[in-house]
């Protein structure tokens, strides 16, 4: 058993949050000095192996964050809500496999959620600054009052994990329970899962954790165990150890291979160089023609011309749209 | 070259084309209804050309201020572009014919260096709309078609379900990149009509003199000196 996160003592000292401003490595649509020191990583280790689907985890996250979902329908599957939502930070979702080689049923029950990627493409994505900011302890936040509600997030994320709020157009996704963890608790989902398929700590506990919880599922047949910790986006302070880790994408979907989309890569990135190159081109090109070459400016002669046309006297004959008049 | 029939209509000469001779010749170019309709779509663009700059890079977001903030900035950035797109609609429907490709605009744009130095006595003479007026007003209805399209498809408020992800993630390139463009067509046209003087006044007032005529649109000045003189009732 790893061992439980201590009840935080009631000191008025320890209310104090331990990390926050100061502490910001990476803020949208913004240039930061990251903090000279780094704040210890933490991680949330979910253990598929260890999940029930009790849901505990869904309710404890409502309750915390103090939201409400929307009473649903029964679509005769044990998701609920069908899809995470801007009240739903954290959804169970069950998948039914057979394992071809042991033609046993398998249900794989995966906690979905936002992973805290250590290279965010929600935060790369976001045009508003400061409207996403990643810790130094490697939680990715919304910081409500900065965001537009673009949905921006929504195309950076490789997860597809944020979702945006009818009620105040703002961009909502897991927090890693920030406010908790800064007075040295553990997330809500954590607290109150029964079976320790959530645990949180810095992250090598996780890891050294998880390469545990590995070997005994290896001693149990669980060839591919393994943990999830996707260095396509560097790495995630949200991991999971799996049963089959050779293939995530049996557990609902999860990506194999995570990456920030090159599309989104492309239009943060050399896109905007190149675009407001352009845009400064055309102008000063403009500018230096307008030193350079002068006005056009019709001349009295041309007037007169136009006179002499409209009054039918004679004008100088058509220039024929051919190679004449070359010089 | 071209045959002045008293009957026919040269392609490029719009309704309410007109020379009235004087002292100087004034000719007009721009019916009212025209230049109500390019205004709606000359604020329309400069307000999305702004709102659109402060999502597209940081260094510029605090123009959304102009707009009441970020979030005001979101919502109003796509209506004002269904005004630009309904408004550009009418203008294409009204211009369109006019900026149909003829012979001399091969030649105009072969010679677009004699263009650029203003010496347009070596240039073929051109109807309504010169080729690089022609290019302005192609690339911007090309543009905009992309820019309303990719725009729809990236409008999370009421079309989030109509397309996935990856389709808005290349909506959003495809978006920033028209936008880009269409912004360097606006400086092109927007210095045309500072460079070439008197040309603002075909905008404003919707009149030009005949000199100007005879020097940027000899053939349109002389189809319409040619045309059967308008009568109130035509």
């Amino acid at each position: 058993m790893f061992p439980p996160i201590p009840n935080p003592s009631v000191a008025p000292d320890m209310a104090k949050p331990r990390f926050g401003e100061k502490d910001i490595m990476r803020r949208s649509a913004s240039d930061v000095t990251p903090p000279a020191q780094r704040l210890t990583e933490v991680a949330k280790l979910i253990d598929v192996s260890k999940c029930i689907g009790c849901k505990a985890c869904q309710s404890a996250c409502l309750e915390w964050n103090q939201l409400h979902e929307e009473v649903g329908f029964n679509h005769g599957v044990y998701e609920n809500p069908m899809d995470l939502t801007e009240n739903t930070f954290t959804l169970m979702r069950f998948t039914e496999w057979e394992n071809p080689e042991t033609e046993n049923l398998e249900w794989l029950i995966r906690k979905d959620g936002c992973m805290h990627c250590e290279d965010p493409g929600c935060l790369k994505a976001c045009p508003a600054p400061g409207a996403i900011v990643q810790y130094s302890n490697g939680i990715v936040d919304f910081q409500h009052e900065n965001c537009i509600g673009c949905g921006y997030c929504i195309k950076g994320c490789p997860f597809n994990i944020p979702r945006i709020s009818r009620m105040d157009h703002t961009a909502y996704k897991c927090t890693l329970c920030s406010d908790r963890i800064a007075v040295g608790q553990g997330p809500a989902c954590q607290k109150a899962c029964p079976t320790q398929a959530i645990v949180f700590g810095t992250k090598d506990e996780m890891k050294d954790w998880a390469a545990h919880r590995i070997t005994d599922l290896k001693s149990r047949g669980y060839d591919n165990a393994g943990l999830y910790d996707p260095q396509g986006v560097g790495g995630t302070h949200v991991m999971y150890v799996l049963q089959h880790a050779d293939r995530p994408h049996l557990y609902a979907g999860l990506p194999d291979d995570p990456h920030i989309s090159p599309l989104v890569q492309t239009w943060d990135g050399i896109s905007k160089y190149v675009g407001l190159a352009m845009m400064g081109f055309a102008a000063a090109a403009g500018f230096l023609h307008y030193v350079v070459a002068g006005p056009n400016r019709v001349s009295e002669e041309d007037e007169e011309n136009a006179e002499k046309l409209t009054e039918g006297k004679p004008v100088p004959p058509d220039r024929p749209p051919s190679e004449e008049g070359r010089p | 070259m071209s045959v002045h029939e008293p009957n026919s209509v040269p392609e490029d000469v719009e309704p309410g084309d007109a020379v009235k001779p004087g002292r100087p010749v004034q000719v007009t170019r721009y019916t009212a209804p025209a230049r109500f309709n390019h205004w709606i779509t000359a604020v329309s663009l400069v307000l999305l050309a702004i709102s659109g700059m402060a999502l597209y890079t940081p260094k510029l977001f605090f123009l959304t201020g102009l707009f009441g903030g970020g979030q005001w900035t979101r919502t109003i950035h796509p209506w004002i572009g269904v005004v630009l797109f309904i408004s550009f609609a009418g203008l294409f429907v009204r211009f369109w014919k006019a900026n149909l490709p003829v012979r001399e605009d091969g030649t105009w744009l072969a010679r677009i260096v004699d263009v650029l130095r203003g010496h347009e006595e070596k240039l073929p003479e051109v109807g309504k709309y010169n080729a690089g007026q022609k290019f302005v007003f192609w690339s911007m209805s090309g543009l905009i078609l992309v820019l309303i399209t990719s725009g729809i498809v990236i409008w999370d408020q009421y079309f989030a379900f109509l397309t996935t992800i990856e389709q808005k993630r290349i909506a959003i390139l495809a978006h920033a990149s028209a936008a880009v463009f269409a912004i360097c067509v606006w400086i092109i046209h927007v210095y045309a009509a500072i460079w070439v003087k008197g040309t603002i006044g075909a905008m404003t007032r919707g009149k030009v003199t005949g000199g100007w005529a005879w020097r940027h649109h000899r053939k349109w000045l002389r189809e319409l000196v040619h045309k059967k003189p308008a009568t109130p009732a035509e």
